[in-house]
């Protein structure tokens, strides 16, 4: 037992607990901050994968930005408690049937050995997943896609503000 | 010295059985949107530890060009769909989901 599986353990069992416990809470905000610690540890594990950068940006984007967006959503609307309406009755059980479907068939690919990964792991090159070598590889083979990303960020970011905005004010 | 792929794997399928769950079992909007942000994550994490496993290849940075890629679109994503709950939110004054069952505005 290396010190890089006892992290590896401890880390993913605090993954695991914070999305069950973002599943149950009955509060939005609860679920909210678990989902936070759920990628905290998450871009724990990527450090420990050898990608500091997609680590960091995890950090960034994922824990900061969009999780900020969430919880500034559940307050604006005041919906961190939704009244549990009756639903179908057959839901849950059906959801946890198909879940243990899902199981069943990961559980199938990975010690089936219906595709087998890896097999020894060898030490990484000098400056791998770092910064500045993540970024050579986005500019030098990458650069369209990085550019037709930007333009999906601008129509996202136009599509949220017609979507919210307020019509009424038109009618007068 | 390091992590095997297949430990790292089976945590990816997990948190991803996880988000399944939460999106066919809660009702309310934004925590099933929170849910396809954990599957997205955990297919993140399957996409890192392939990286790892072909580390010295020069090519394996890809998988990490790719991840980026996945964390921009969930950005804009979020964007989109968390305007459209207050969308829904403004003409039905309810998020949970089996209140909006109809088309009409």
């Amino acid at each position: 037992m290396t010190i890089d599986l006892i992290l590896f353990f401890g880390i993913a069992f605090i993954a695991v607990i914070s999305a069950i416990s973002m599943l149950v809470s009955r509060n939005a905000i609860y679920s909210a901050l678990f989902l936070v610690l759920n990628f905290v540890a998450i871009a724990s594990l990527y450090l420990l994968l050898n990608a500091a950068f997609i680590a960091m940006v995890q950090v960034t984007v994922y824990a900061g930005a969009i999780m900020v967006l969430f919880l500034f959503v559940i307050m604006l609307l005041g919906a961190e408690k939704v009244e549990t309406s009756p639903s179908l009755p057959w839901q849950l059980p059906v959801a946890i049937l198909l879940g243990l479907v899902l199981v069943a068939e990961f559980a199938y690919v990975l010690f089936g050995r219906v595709a087998q990964v890896g097999g020894e792991l060898v030490g990484v090159g000098e400056g791998f997943g770092s910064p500045a070598s993540v970024g050579r590889t986005l500019f030098d083979q990458y650069l369209i896609p990085f550019e037709v990303t930007s333009i999906l960020l601008l129509v996202a970011m136009v599509g949220a503000i017609v979507l919210t905005r307020d019509d009424r004010k038109e009618d007068r | 010295m390091n992590v095997p792929t297949d430990y790292v794997l089976a945590l990816s399928s997990i948190l991803f059985v996880l988000g399944v769950l939460g999106v066919l079992v809660r009702r309310n909007a934004i925590v099933i949107f929170m849910s396809i942000e954990l599957m997205l994550n955990s297919a993140n994490l399957a996409l890192i530890a392939f990286a790892r496993a072909m580390a010295p290849a020069a090519e394996a940075q890809r998988g990490h060009v790719l991840v980026f890629f996945v964390i921009a679109v969930a950005a804009a994503e979020v964007a989109v769909g968390l305007a459209l709950i207050v969308a829904i939110f403004r003409s039905k004054r309810s998020i949970d989901v089996d209140q909006v069952s109809s088309l009409r505005g």
